[in-house]
């Protein structure tokens, strides 16, 4: 399967611009998931991942919140949605903002 | 006979044979499809040529060349076909059969799908509930049911959601949203007590059958368990809750001869087995010092509230808080209980079932006139009917008729 890592948050979230990804990349580049990664303009449809209080939350379908907007995204490929739900719920943007993970066809 | 045979199947081999037949083709619409017509034939071959021995692993094999049957007719059913043709010919082995039931179970409650698209999901695919059943226990249009599905089954398919029971790093999360859907179906069920609320009665047994079948594949899950006892416990009373005429019977005022003895015992034996000390555990085991007392006055609400105090830590909740402050109240006297109440006032002020607690314990301290105004906020917040009637009541047993109002 591919994925496509939608990496969204508020306006607050661009203070975290130049954060880089805390180690994440080089784990997943490691594991051989990570296939790329680049800024992005808008979409919309997934299951939504947010970690807050480290708990992972669900949501079934987009970005619920409008004042979200997509700051970026990673390509990956992995097993199934349970694996995809992983490395998302690991980035380090699923803290502050969430994370929308969208197959592709 | 044969007839009823078949009826008895279908609710007993239902779940098995489509859970089955999409772990051999991963293909949900085919598998509900092919089940279907294994029935079918079954209604039709079986009063001629008799119950088969073991009608489940008949009504499988059927499904299953049913199935192939269709895929061969489609060019993209091709590689599905492989995998079939790679399966075993002949009676599943048993194990196989339960991982299947309990593999659907899971990915039918997976936490990327909605909640109220797991419940359809569980209650059509598990269950064998038709859409025109879902769609009345949970008064919607089978239109909108029918597209909730179709967009379940999709997710599922575009978004890879595994068909399988979460390994044991995720069982953990897992298995509290299978409990989720379970306990909600009960619940949704349970509250309907009377018109066309009627109607979603059903969902209590289906849902006691899914519990059933979750603790018998996850017997070593404490909380599958408790989950099976806390429905049992419940159950066991429902007929006593509302009377001849349709009203809502408060507990302490149920007639617990008409209680399931039964029930209430099976649920008893469960809970001594269970072990743990999680949501559903805390929770059956108060639904235990209900049921197994006696009498109204032989509640133990000591124990009940040292439950409720354990239950808070689990599920910090201003609702449980509520139902604490109730068995402080009732264990200590209602001025205490009532100090208690007051202060959850900002936490539960759109909470409607709270002016009635208010209400009860201002009633059992003799202070009439403040009791008959929370009764009447009560009523106000009521959300239904038999409710509403029961609350009438009480506030003109405190004086506060229509008369002192007008």
């Amino acid at each position: 399967m591919k994925y496509v890592l939608l990496i969204a948050g508020d306006e607050t979230a661009a203070e975290h611009a130049n954060d880089g990804c805390g180690g994440w990349d080089t784990e997943m580049l490691a594991r051989g998931v990570l296939v790329g990664g680049a800024g992005l303009h808008p979409p919309a449809d997934a299951t939504t991942v947010r970690v807050r209080g480290g708990e992972t939350l669900l949501t079934d379908g987009p970005f619920a919140e409008s004042r979200e907007q997509i700051g970026g995204f990673c390509l990956i490929e992995c097993a199934d949605l349970d694996e995809a739900l992983e490395i998302a719920s690991k980035h380090p943007a699923a803290t502050y903002g969430s994370i929308e993970v969208r197959p592709l066809r | 006979m044969t007839a009823e045979a078949v009826e008895r199947a279908f609710r007993t081999e239902w779940g098995q044979i489509v859970a089955t037949v999409i772990r051999m083709t991963g293909d949900w619409e085919l598998a509900e499809e092919a089940a279907q017509d294994a029935f079918a034939q079954a209604l039709e071959r079986w009063p001629a040529e008799g119950v088969p021995r073991n009608p489940g692993a008949w009504l499988t094999t059927t499904a299953r060349n049913r199935a192939v049957d269709r895929l061969r007719r489609e060019a993209v059913g091709a590689a599905k076909l492989r995998d079939v043709a790679r399966e075993p010919v002949g009676e599943p082995e048993v194990h196989d059969v339960a991982d299947d039931r309990l593999r659907l179970m899971f990915t039918c409650c997976h936490p990327a799908l909605a909640l109220d698209a797991r419940v359809a999901l569980t209650l059509r695919t598990l269950a064998g509930l038709s859409v025109a059943e879902i769609a009345r226990a949970f008064l919607t249009s089978e239109a909108a049911l029918a597209k909730r599905l179709v967009r379940a089954r999709q997710k599922i398919k575009h978004a890879g959601i595994p068909y399988r029971v979460p390994p044991a790093d995720l069982l953990p999360s897992r298995t509290p949203a299978v409990l989720a859907v379970l306990y909600l179906l009960f619940t949704e069920g349970y509250a309907a007590t009377a018109g066309a609320e009627l109607v979603r009665r059903p969902l209590t047994g289906e849902a006691i059958r899914l519990a059933r079948l979750l603790h018998e594949l996850m017997p070593d899950e404490p909380e599958a368990t408790g989950l099976l006892a806390l429905m049992l416990f419940h159950d066991a009373r429902s007929s006593a809750r509302v009377d001849a005429d349709g009203e809502l019977v408060p507990l302490d005022e149920q007639d617990r001869t008409a209680w399931d003895g039964a029930r209430i015992a099976e649920a008893d034996r469960l809970l001594a087995t269970a072990g743990g000390a999680g949501p559903y555990v805390v929770q059956a085991a108060i639904a235990a010092c209900h049921a197994t007392a006696p009498t109204a006055a032989d509640t133990d609400w000591r124990q009940i509230a040292v439950l409720y105090g354990t239950l808070r830590k689990l599920v910090p909740s201003p609702v449980v808080a509520l139902n604490q402050a109730v068995a402080v109240g009732l264990a200590y006297g209602p001025e205490v209980g009532l100090a208690l109440v007051e202060e959850l006032r900002t936490a539960l002020a759109d909470y409607p079932l709270f002016p009635a607690v208010r209400a009860d314990f201002l009633r059992r301290l003799g202070r009439t006139t403040e009791a008959a105004d929370a009764y009447r906020a009560a009523i106000e917040a009521a959300t239904t009917e038999p409710e509403r009637r029961f609350l009438r009541r009480r506030l003109s047993s405190v004086g506060g008729g229509r008369s002192s109002v007008e």
